[in-house]
């Protein structure tokens, strides 16, 4: 499986497919259409889309599958970023006070050093 | 009414939610088979098939060792949390098929303490969709809760009248987990586990075990204790493309049905009944929300109507349209093999009048019952005297 984002011009893009016979959407990209086993063409996202919805993560999931920090654990917040066209994705979020989210608000995509390893998320984008 | 119904449940036995040290799943699913076989006045000898599985806690089939190994055809079903309707939709449909008068079903489990730990490969998803902390079934229900709330201006509040009916129903039913009412207060300041659900709206893994005897309309004839509870449907449906589930890396703009709509239309439809003909509901509360949602999807109300719903105390025993009598998931817990067994018994038993002190008073004549799970499965059952 490929990694779900790459770097484009300096920024940060998370990577999908559309299949190339019923034009499906698809995150993450796969070879194969779920829905109708057509070939599947990559397709780079927009850098920003809206918070769909969003809820938080208040105790440490299960590891594994879950990569540990090797700190105490600290609650975070995960949402579904809406690509207008494309999809809802899933993701953590940088921001994870309940205050500061709220569904309709403007997110970016950004890189997140976690664990040792490096992952994207989805950060407030002002405006 | 509509096409009579041909089967009938005559035996509903349960061992105790909770849990339960020294205890297997498997003998909690045994002594649940003794319990409705003694309710219903057969032997496991007369049995003639039986239907049975957990998620967790090993071959149901293997509780011959402790019920009599009679030689008859003893199935397992692994069906994660639709193990239980699983197991009685093929046993209804073998006896529909005319191939036997009478059977059981069973539904047991045991999982370990705190959330569940799942494999992003057993779920066809990539590993770093585990790696990264998204792996985890209360972000699906904290996050579907969130939008709908959004979407049909349902407030906190509302989430806390659900946990709250809970457990005053848990505190009155003898075989629950969580018999301690709690307040409004103290389910709406509980720590947070996923944004808007408090510790007291999330239901908890834990263990359990409920069985039925069913009986085609020409073996009551043999069942002189019976007091048959008639299956007027049921239905079992998987997803369909588009719609929101657990672990889902994406979702499409335009979201499909959940296939707890599906199952519940074939529900009512084959039943002959709609809605508005239910005196008593059991619906999948995992969390507080998905009580709410899944009352709408279901068609026992419009959507964004729950707020008035619970506001006004129609879900409460006593009210119109009483939900989860017995304390649901919140008060009983999820052992995943049982939970669905555990609502039609509640639905049998209250239909009998032998509910005792959480009884639906006036004589309730049509039961539903929902369950709903992952990836994307759901069981419904129309229930009557």
């Amino acid at each position: 499986m490929t990694a779900p984002f790459d770097r484009v011009d300096g920024s940060v893009r998370l990577v999908g497919g559309r299949c190339a016979d019923c034009a499906a959407s698809l995150f993450p990209l796969r070879e194969r259409c779920p829905a109708c086993g057509g070939f599947v063409e990559r397709v780079v996202l927009a850098e920003r889309g809206t918070l769909w919805t969003w809820t938080t993560q208040g105790f440490e999931p299960k590891s594994p599958p879950y990569r540990r920090d090797g700190e105490e654990f600290v609650p975070f917040a995960v949402g579904y970023v809406e690509f207008p066209g494309f999809l809802r994705v899933e993701g953590r979020l940088t921001e994870s006070d309940p205050s500061r989210l709220r569904i309709g608000m403007a997110m970016r995509v950004v890189e997140l050093e976690r664990g040792g390893a490096t992952t994207y998320a989805f950060e407030p984008a002002g405006s | 009414m509509s096409a009579r119904p041909e089967v009938a449940v005559v035996g509903a036995g349960i061992h105790p939610f909770g849990r339960h040290e020294g205890v297997t799943g498997l003998a909690m699913g045994a002594y649940a088979v003794r319990a409705a076989l003694a309710d219903a006045g057969v032997a496991w000898a007369d049995v003639q098939f039986a239907y049975g599985g957990s998620e967790d806690a090993g071959n149901a089939d293997t509780m011959v060792a402790e019920l009599g190994p009679t030689g008859l055809p003893f199935v397992n079903v692994k069906n994660g949390c639709a193990t239980g309707g699983s197991s009685l939709v093929s046993a209804v449909r073998a006896l529909e098929s005319g191939a036997f008068e009478l059977g059981v079903v069973v539904g047991f489990d045991k999982h370990p303490r705190g959330a569940f730990r799942t494999d992003p490969a057993d779920w066809s998803l990539p590993a770093w969709y585990g790696e990264d902390g998204l792996m985890v079934t209360t972000q699906f229900f904290g996050a579907k809760v969130q939008r709908y709330m959004h979407d049909h201006g349902i407030p906190e509040l509302t989430l806390a009248q659900v946990a709250e009916k809970a457990f005053r129903n848990g505190s009155m039913t003898p075989h629950a987990w969580r018999r301690t009412p709690l307040s409004l207060e103290e389910i709406l300041e509980a720590p947070i586990v996923a944004h808007p659900l408090t510790k007291y709206m999330l239901c908890s893994p834990g263990e359990g075990a409920a069985a039925l005897v069913l009986c085609r309309r020409e073996a009551l004839v043999r069942l002189p204790r019976a007091r048959p509870i008639w299956l007027r449907s049921v239905a079992f449906r998987t997803r369909r493309p588009n719609s929101f589930e657990v672990f889902s890396p994406s979702v499409a703009l335009e979201v499909a049905p959940s296939p707890t709509v599906d199952a519940a239309r074939e529900a009512f439809e084959h039943a002959g009944l709609g809605p508005a003909d239910v005196d008593v509901v059991q619906v999948q509360d995992t969390e507080s929300g998905a009580e709410l949602i899944h009352l709408a999807e279901c068609g026992l109300c419009e959507h964004g109507a729950q707020v008035e719903l619970y506001a006004s105390g129609a879900t409460n025993r006593d009210g119109r349209l009483p939900v989860n009598t017995d304390g649901g998931c919140l008060a009983n817990g999820e052992p995943v093999g049982a939970s669905g067994l555990r609502q039609v018994f509640e639905v049998v038993v209250q239909l009998r009048g032998e509910a005792g002190q959480r009884q639906v008073p006036n004589g309730p004549r049509v039961g539903f019952t929902h369950v709903y799970g992952a990836p994307g499965v759901s069981a419904c059952t129309v229930l009557s005297r």
